[in-house]
C-alpha cells in the first residue's frame, strides 16, 4: 500500500481505537493488529502528530506501581472520524466506477 | 537484550536529540515493554518483540525538524569567549565556505536526482511527438499513393508509441524512486547531528 495512504489511514485506526474509552500504547497496538500491521515505532510518530493537531489529549496515570500514558479522544478527534467516514463513500463509490469498468472487460 | 540495556542503547542512539523528545522516547519504549511484561512475555521476548533499533530511530528523527538538530548540535554549552569570537570572525572565510560548499553538495544531489526524472519525462515527450509526426507522415504519403513509405510511417509511429509508453512507466517508477531516495537522504543528514 502507498505509505502516504497508509499513514492517514492509521492516523484513523488510532483514533478509532480510543473513541469508545481511553487506551493506552499497547492495547491500542493489541486492537489495531488484526486489521492492519502496525508496530511501536510507527505509532510513536502518529500519536504524536496527533496530539499536536489536538485529535487527541495524554494523560499519566499510575498502573501497577509505574507510570503508563493514556490517550483520549477529543471532540476534533470525533470530527475527524466522521470526516473519514464520508471520504470513504466518495473512495467507495469511486471503487465501483473502476470495478463495473473491470467486469465489462470480463465480459468481452 | 534486556530492558534496561535496550533503554540505554537507545538512549545513546539518540543522543544529540533535544533533553525532552529523549525522555518522551524511553518513557514511551519503557511502558511498551512493561506492558508486554504484564502480558506475560519473558523480557528478551518482549524487547526483541519492539522491533529493529534503526526503525525506531529512523521514525523518530523522520518527526524532528532538522533545524531542531542542529541549532542543539550547533549551540555551544557555555557563551563565547572573546578569543573565540575573534577567530569563529577571522576564520570565517574558511568555514563559511566550506559550509557553504557542504550544501551546494547536498543540493546538487537533489538536483541530480531530480534531473534523472525530469529527462526520462523528456523522453517521454520526444516519442509522443515522433508518434504524432509518424502519424502525420503516415496521412501525407497515404494520400500520395505512396502505400510502401506510408506503411512504412506507420511502424515507425507503432515502435515510437511503445517507447512513449515505456518511458512514462519508468519516469513514474523514478519519480517514485528519487521520492524515497531524497527522503533517505535527509534522514541520513540527520543522523549526523546525532
Amino acid at each position: 500500500m502507498d505509505i502516504q495512504l497508509k499513514r492517514g489511514l492509521l492516523e484513523v485506526c488510532v483514533l478509532a481505537a480510543i473513541k469508545n474509552e481511553d487506551s493506552y500504547g499497547y492495547k491500542i497496538i493489541k486492537d489495531i493488529k488484526p486489521y492492519v500491521e502496525i508496530s511501536e515505532s510507527t505509532l510513536y510518530p502518529i500519536l504524536r502528530r496527533l496530539q499536536a493537531a489536538s485529535l487527541l489529549t495524554e494523560r499519566t496515570a499510575e498502573h501497577n506501581g509505574r507510570l503508563r500514558k493514556y490517550y483520549s479522544i477529543t471532540e476534533s478527534g470525533r470530527k475527524r472520524i466522521e470526516e473519514f467516514k464520508e471520504e470513504w463513500k466518495e473512495i467507495m463509490s469511486i471503487y465501483g466506477f473502476v470495478t463495473k469498468e473491470e467486469n465489462c472487460d470480463d465480459e468481452k | 537484550m534486556t530492558k534496561n540495556e535496550f533503554l540505554t542503547q537507545l538512549e545513546g542512539r539518540l543522543n544529540g536529540l533535544p533533553d525532552e523528545d529523549i525522555k518522551r522516547s524511553l518513557d514511551y519504549y519503557s511502558e511498551m515493554i512493561d506492558d508486554r511484561l504484564e502480558d506475560g512475555m519473558d523480557e528478551a521476548q518482549a524487547v526483541a518483540d519492539i522491533g529493529s533499533m534503526d526503525s525506531i530511530v529512523s521514525e523518530i528523527l523522520a518527526d524532528v525538524p532538522l533545524q531542531k538538530l542542529v541549532k542543539r548540535r550547533v549551540k555551544p554549552k557555555r557563551a563565547l569567549k572573546g578569543l573565540e569570537i575573534a577567530l569563529l570572525v577571522l576564520g570565517s572565510p574558511v568555514w563559511a565556505a566550506l559550509l557553504l560548499a557542504a550544501a551546494i553538495v547536498i543540493f546538487a544531489l537533489y538536483i541530480v536526482l531530480w534531473s534523472v526524472v525530469i529527462s526520462l519525462y523528456a523522453v517521454f515527450i520526444s516519442f509522443a511527438a515522433a508518434v504524432a509526426a509518424g502519424i502525420f507522415d503516415m496521412c501525407l504519403t497515404l494520400f500520395k499513393g505512396a502505400a510502401l513509405q506510408s506503411a512504412m510511417y506507420f511502424g515507425i509511429a507503432l515502435v515510437c508509441a511503445g517507447l512513449m509508453i515505456l518511458f512514462f512507466h519508468i519516469g513514474n517508477l523514478a519519480a517514485k524512486g528519487a521520492a524515497i531516495l531524497g527522503k533517505k537522504i535527509l534522514i541520513g543528514i540527520k543522523k549526523c547531528f546525532i
